[in-house]
């Protein structure tokens, strides 16, 4: 079996450029409010396209899939149950059709079931690998490169979503939390916690994505580099947000201004970067240009 | 106190769950006052876990315990409450908002909530603004509280307090917002009475505005 292209490159020792959000985007052009970003991948996936060629023209050496909500007990509560096995077949071959022609790598997304585990909340361990395991299944088999585990909060869940992930896939991946107490999640994991079990869960690519402002993940950043000795993935948001008149959020952090913060996140240490809400193609073209 | 008040106390901090439960039967043998259980054993607990939460000493995990605990305890206190005459703070209603099914942070509010003595309508999640306006009628509730995680669905909270303005229900209750995504200039902006960026700052505004 080959290497993977996307631990080749990093092995080479270069910086790669992750993609920009998701969701804030998708909402940007349209997608009403309250509906699952999952839902275009089924009913209006030449804007899902759209903006997966948006990032690769800015510069993303890697697109993540639509379907950070893609487990089977996220999509029953959007009201998209029996649906997960075509929404994530779909969703990697969307990514696999914009990055046709280019060396762009498709990674796919797999968040938070948005429930907790037991004791502290109604998910079984058993469910949630189930859930995981099944979802990993269909997006390697529909042609990713890697697997991105994202936007983890609790040691719990990731375990059980390294371990379903695992039992499916022999893919590179990559497990990334989100500190949204600073430099705590909620459920009070610490940078450094968080990268030393997840290398002994043997994780390929330990991560940071979403949070709160970038000078709290960016102290994060630099706990996690000090835990681990494998590669650090960094998606921090485009800053906290404010609200406009409607009560949109707007992010304030200019294109320009995430291109000058890039450089330190990748001298700190990071070795993949991109960003995660409020990140739109213009703040991408800026990282690529300065990291690369 | 009482040193069986003190160990209610401490071991709804400490999320034993069994210990509360022998302790606060304890106490009701001995002849307190469930007011006092109640209120120095375990509300003032309560209100220890959600200072220690604000510090960043506890996070979701022993809040939730601890809440567990006292709810246990509660279960045995409340058919004695009533005929003590102890009333509650007051009546919530409380639910994550249309479209939004995020209730993780809706619940530690209500568990908050209750470990403050308030009385708990819990809506779940999804809620349409017809269901908030409904439960407020047929319960006489005195406080609202909506959460939402999404960006997408917050706006749903102004659609609720409209709902409850043409219901002519606005008047008639406290309405307090929370989520991620939210903040105080949104909840201005929007005609709620109040914004908690956590659920032991809940509680406070929840007594605060009704006081």
């Amino acid at each position: 079996m080959s290497a993977s292209p996307f631990l080749a490159r990093l092995n080479e020792g270069r910086v790669l450029v992750a993609d920009g959000a998701t969701g804030t985007n998708l909402q940007k052009r349209g997608l009403p409010r309250g509906v699952a970003g999952e839902l275009w991948v089924l009913e209006k996936p030449e804007e899902i396209l759209r903006l997966h060629r948006d990032f690769i023209e800015a510069g993303a050496d890697i697109v993540l899939t639509c379907t950070f909500g893609g487990t089977s007990v996220r999509l029953e509560h959007a009201g998209l149950s029996g649906q997960a096995e075509e929404i994530n077949r779909k969703a990697v071959e969307l990514a696999r059709q914009a990055a046709k022609g280019t060396s762009t790598l498709v990674a796919a997304s797999i968040g938070p079931t948005g429930q907790l585990l037991k004791p502290y909340g109604p998910l079984e361990e058993e469910t949630a690998v189930a859930s995981f395991a099944s979802q990993a299944k269909t997006l390697t088999e529909a042609g990713a490169d890697l697997l991105v585990i994202e936007t983890q909060f609790d040691l719990g869940e990731a375990e059980a979503a390294i371990k379903g992930v695992r039992s499916a896939s022999m893919l590179p991946l990559v497990c990334s939390f989100s500190f949204d107490r600073g430099t705590r999640t909620m459920m009070g994991v610490r940078p450094s916690q968080a990268g030393r079990q997840l290398e002994a869960l043997g994780v390929d690519v330990v991560g940071i994505n979403c949070g709160r402002s970038l000078d709290e993940n960016f102290n994060a950043l630099k706990e996690l580099r000090a835990a681990t000795t494998l590669p650090v993935w960094f998606k921090p948001n485009a800053g906290l947000p404010r609200l406009d008149d409607d009560g949109c959020p707007v992010y304030d952090v200019t294109p320009e201004n995430m291109g000058f913060y890039a450089c330190d996140w990748v001298n700190a240490g990071a070795n993949v970067v991109g960003g995660c809400c409020g990140t739109s193609p213009e703040h991408l073209r800026e990282i690529a240009k300065r990291v690369k | 106190m009482e040193p069986v008040i003190k160990e209610i106390f401490d071991s709804i901090l400490e999320g034993s769950q069994k210990v509360t439960v022998v302790k606060v039967q304890e106490a009701l043998d001995k002849g307190i006052n469930p007011g006092v259980i109640l209120n120095d054993g375990m509300v003032a607990a309560m209100a220890e876990v959600g200072r220690l939460f604000e510090e960043g000493e506890y996070f979701v995990p022993e809040m939730l315990i601890a809440a567990r605990a006292m709810q246990n305890g509660l279960a045995v206190l409340k058919p004695h409450l009533a005929s003590a005459n102890v009333k509650s703070q007051g009546k919530v209603v409380a639910g994550t908002v249309k479209g939004d099914l995020h209730d993780i942070g809706k619940n530690l509010v209500c568990m908050m909530l209750e470990g403050a003595a308030f009385e708990i309508v819990d809506l779940g999640s999804d809620v349409t603004p017809e269901k908030f306006v409904e439960a407020i009628r047929t319960t006489g509730a005195n406080v609202v509280c909506m959460s939402a995680l999404l960006t997408t669905t917050m706006p749903n909270m102004k659609t609720t307090i409209e709902a409850l303005k043409s219901a002519g229900l606005r008047d008639k209750v406290k309405v307090m917002v929370g989520g991620a995504p939210l903040t105080d200039q949104y909840a201005r902006e929007i005609g709620a009475d109040g914004y908690a960026p956590d659920a032991s700052r809940a509680v406070a505004l929840a007594k605060s505005l009704l006081a």
